[in-house]
């Protein structure tokens, strides 16, 4: 859909699962949910995420993919990979930063989040987008989401020495730049050079 | 009729089997697409979300969002996006069916209603008319609980029909017509968005209204506070600017702390209460002795945090407070619900956007199907069986006289108590799982196995219908035209996406033909639903609940028509008392005096752990529905117990252990999850499940003296940890 851009918000996520069951009643993968779903630890808190791919401008899966079965649209989704190339090895899976693409063991191929292709390439929203009750996941226009949310939305990460932008946006509070998860991006060991994959 | 058959048997037949793919298969019929999208809504929960089924042959095979639908937007919860596949499902009963020795047997419809009706004028000419009970349910369109009411009335003459709502939303019913004159939520739900405060008690909105949530973030987003009372920290507590984890059972001393916070302190709208009330000094005298200090030792919240609350609630003049079932399944429901719509009352904050209390009610049709006639003290338009003038005018559009109207009768739990009692004789059950819903299962089931005569209609076997002497094969809600009233009020349209499959028959035909069977046809001429609603139109007119102005054209057109709408150029009522004037008859808002109860199961040495039910996301209710859809089942397999590490911890209890429930009814025992999202004093277990995973095998049949809600939320207990599955179960059935 024109104009449109995908937003993760685990804060408001109430771990309902409606998206991993809508997933799979998408019409280019019937049956199986791309979904990446988590209970961050149910133990201590209620909290969940749930998440989509978060289409790589520069995808580490396609980049390792042996077979050349991963390809980048010309606008910027990363499809599942293409049934007659993918040799089910799962260097995907292992190098994704972001833990999304999963091996589908019956269909002998890696599968994952192709952001609705099917609708999204005919000016629907995404289904899991559409249904999620509380809009952890929303996809909106840039000027819907800083008109109504308080966070901002970021597709910065790193892991790391790899930076990685992306498709997807992420809220974070409003004055994080990117979002970085290893300590190691908060040392410094002088002026290191920032390369964009980590091999 | 006597016991169930041997439940092994049945199940091989009528399940519960699991659902998992749309008719056709993934790959087959049901991804060539759709011939026709229906737009109509969730059958599952009170939102009644919208949403489009995908039609093809006949069958529903999948379903779209539909976006323009403004309650819900194209939002749905995973039942919402998997209730398609309770249509084409192997164990839909597609005949009738009589008991038999050994089970049941397939019948014509001949067979089946002479039997039903020659079995019903039976017991009412041997013990007289109100021998026999009709029970009724909220998941049904207007139309059908309207047409239960006349039914019961009418064609039976009995004075006892009530409705499985009677375990739902009564109590706030009660106190919002008790205090503001009227039964139903005063705002539209975009009001949510634009309070300033919401306070949300005894509402697991994440679980139970998941839609609604969106509706708080946006408010949260623009700044608004949010103020969270439950005694679990729910999914949108995590994100609540205060958390109150009151004790189970304990919300009217909290109620009671913020109100005397609220009038001691000076924060009341002095001018709202002396122009728009009767009754302030009342409450306020109740409140005077419940200083924090005292409330806080009663309901386990700290009296900061009640004084913080008492303040942010009346420090806006946009402030919404939201309540469900936690408030309202209580011995005390209806003062819980009187106290937090007095919160609003003396601060002001109602009949203004952002500004009201709201009861989030839990059925498919809690709304509609509470105003028409299926209680057992209402007729319909809200109006009262007991009021000459409305006995009247339902008796003028009936054409019976009003003397031939029976008087009120008994409520859901009160009929199983006099089935139980043998006062009661015959039931005929439409909608209604009350084996797995009512309080103290074991006592529901030696109940139904007195019955002379029980006849149930409905679309899969229930756990219920097991014990039925004949089961009429009814209609699913996509299968019958009719209307229902979403959350807010609004009436919306239930579309007929599909013809009831086999010999299976809509509801209301049904009905029509047993009623001709007892000699009332002319009463009942309706060929299609439409007719029934033309009626019902009649019959709300003039009364609170006025559907006068509205059509299914109407509804189409405006996408719902909230009542009252008493004309048809009137375009609805989206929120009331905009103009200060309450529903009572001098105009005003009647604040009451608010009294402390002690729980009619209390906590004591032997039982010493509160015991609290509900929902989780992914089941709807006694499960009749949910529990045959593999998806929403893989979600929630079982019931799990939740209990605090550090109640856990000292019985050596760790997640994943069988855990033994006792309580002074019944045991049980289910696997546990041990989090620290509990109370340490409270376990909880989710009611969907039957037999030995029933949580309602353990629950007390105490009742709301007004409102006769049982009191579901709050149980006295013990835990032990068993040695495996059953371990220390006692009493009859174990698991099924």
């Amino acid at each position: 859909m024109f104009g449109m851009e995908f937003y993760v918000d685990p804060s408001r996520c109430i771990g309902c699962q409606s998206c991993l069951k809508a997933c799979e009643e998408c019409d280019t993968h019937r049956g199986v949910s791309m979904i990446n779903f988590d209970f961050v630890d149910r133990g201590e808190t209620i909290a969940t995420a749930a998440y989509v791919c978060w289409h790589c401008d520069n995808p580490t899966c396609a980049q390792v993919c042996p077979a050349d079965a991963i390809k980048k649209y010309e606008d910027g989704i990363v499809g599942s990979s293409l049934k007659p190339r993918c040799i089910g090895c799962s260097n995907c899976v292992l190098a994704c930063p972001f833990g999304i693409p999963k091996l589908i063991p019956e269909n002998e191929q890696m599968m994952k989040c192709d952001m609705c292709y099917d609708r999204t390439s005919v000016g629907k929203r995404p289904m899991c987008a559409t249904v999620c009750p509380s809009q952890a996941l929303a996809y909106v226009t840039p000027e819907t989401i800083a008109a109504t949310r308080r966070q901002k939305p970021v597709n910065t990460f790193r892991f790391g020495n790899q930076k990685i932008t992306t498709k997807v946006f992420m809220m974070a509070p409003a004055d994080a730049a990117e979002i970085a998860i290893d300590v190691a991006d908060y040392t410094w060991e002088g002026e290191h050079e920032v390369v964009p994959q980590a091999f | 009729m006597a016991k169930a058959p041997p439940l092994e048997e049945l199940a091989a037949l009528y399940g519960p089997h699991l659902n998992y793919t749309p008719a056709g298969g993934w790959q087959g019929e049901s991804s060539r697409g759709s011939e026709t999208l229906v737009k109509t809504h969730c059958c599952f929960c009170g939102q009644q979300c919208g949403i489009q089924l995908k039609v093809r042959d006949n069958r529903v095979v999948g379903f779209e969002p539909w976006e323009d639908f403004p309650f819900n937007r194209g939002m749905l919860c995973p039942k919402g996006v998997k209730r398609y596949l309770q249509g084409n499902h192997p164990d839909r009963l597609l005949d009738p069916l009589l008991r038999t020795d050994s089970g049941f047997r397939k019948a014509t419809w001949d067979e089946a209603l002479d039997f039903t009706a020659r079995r019903l004028r039976e017991l009412q000419t041997k013990y007289g008319r109100d021998s026999v009970a009709v029970y009724g349910g909220a998941s049904l369109t207007t139309e059908k609980a309207y047409l239960m009411g006349k039914f019961a009335r009418v064609a039976l003459g009995t004075r006892h029909i009530d409705y499985n709502g009677r375990l739902c939303m009564v109590s706030a019913g009660v106190a919002y017509k008790s205090v503001l004159g009227v039964d139903r939520a005063p705002n539209p739900w975009n009001d949510i968005a634009c309070a300033e405060v919401l306070m949300v008690v005894g509402a697991n909105i994440g679980e139970c209204a998941p839609i609604t949530t969106d509706y708080i973030w946006r408010a949260r987003d623009k700044g608004a506070k949010l103020i969270v009372a439950d005694p679990r920290f729910t999914p949108i507590a995590r994100n609540a600017d205060l958390y109150l984890p009151v004790r189970p059972g304990t919300d009217l001393a909290m109620l009671m702390g913020m109100l005397h916070v609220i009038i001691r302190d000076g924060l009341t709208d002095r001018e709202f209460i002396a122009t728009n009330t009767t009754g302030f000094e009342k409450t306020a005298e109740s409140v005077e002795p419940w200083n924090p200090r005292r409330a806080a030792e009663v309901c386990g919240v700290p009296p900061e945090a009640i004084e913080r609350a008492a303040h942010w609630v009346a420090g806006s003049r946009r402030t919404m407070i939201m309540h469900a079932r936690g408030l309202e399944h209580h011995s005390k429901g209806v003062e819980n619900c009187e106290a937090t719509v007095a919160i609003a009352l003396v601060t002001g904050n109602i009949g203004r956007e952002g500004a009201g209390p709201i009861m989030i009610t839990g059925q498919g049709n809690g709304q509609g199907g509470r105003e028409h006639g299926q209680k057992c003290d209402q007729l319909p338009g809200q109006r009262s069986l007991t009021d000459p003038a409305a006995r009247a005018h339902v008796a003028g559009v009936w054409g019976i006289e009003p003397d031939d109207l029976p008087g009120p009768g008994y409520t859901a739990v009160e009929i199983m108590n006099a089935i139980h009692s043998g006062e009661i004789k015959g039931l005929l059950c439409v909608c209604f799982n009350p084996l797995v819903s009512l309080p103290e299962a074991n006592f529901t089931r030696e109940a139904l196995e007195r019955l002379e005569f029980f006849g149930v209609m409905d679309f899969f076997l229930s756990d219920t219908a097991a014990h039925a002497d004949v089961v009429l094969a009814g209609s699913l809600q996509e299968e019958e035209e009719g209307v229902t009233a979403n959350v807010e009020a609004r009436v919306i349209h239930i579309r007929k996406a599909v013809d009831p499959p086999g010999n299976a028959r809509r509801d209301s035909e049904i009905v029509c033909d047993l009623a001709r069977r007892l000699g009332k046809g002319k009463y009942f001429p309706y060929h299609e639903p439409r007719e029934i609603f033309e009626e019902l139109r009649l019959a709300s007119r003039g009364g609170l609940a006025d559907y006068y102005g509205i059509t299914y054209e109407k509804i189409d057109a405006q996408k719902g028509v909230f009542w009252p709408c008493p004309t048809l150029d009137h375009p609805g009522t989206p929120r009331l008392f905009e103009d200060g004037r309450f529903f009572h008859p001098d105009g005003k808002a009647h604040l009451m005096s608010l009294a402390w109860r002690d729980s009619g199961d209390p906590v004591d040495a032997d039982f010493p752990v509160y015991l609290t039910t509900g929902r989780v996301v992914s089941q709807y209710l006694s499960g009749t529905q949910t529990r045959r859809i593999g998806a929403l089942v893989d979600q929630n397999p079982e019931p799990k117990i939740e209990i605090h590490p550090k109640l856990a911890g000292p019985l050596g209890i760790k997640t994943g252990d069988w855990v033994t429930v006792t309580s002074r009814r019944n045991a049980i025992t289910l696997q546990c999850m041990v989090v620290r999202t509990i109370r340490p004093d409270t376990i909880f277990i989710p009611y969907h499940w039957p037999g030995g995973r029933s949580a309602n095998r353990l629950t007390h049949r105490t009742l709301d003296p007004r409102s006769k809600i049982p009191e579901f939320k709050v149980s006295a207990c013990r835990i032990a940890k068993a040695a495996a599955p059953g371990g220390g179960s006692s009493g009859p059935g174990g698991p099924s």
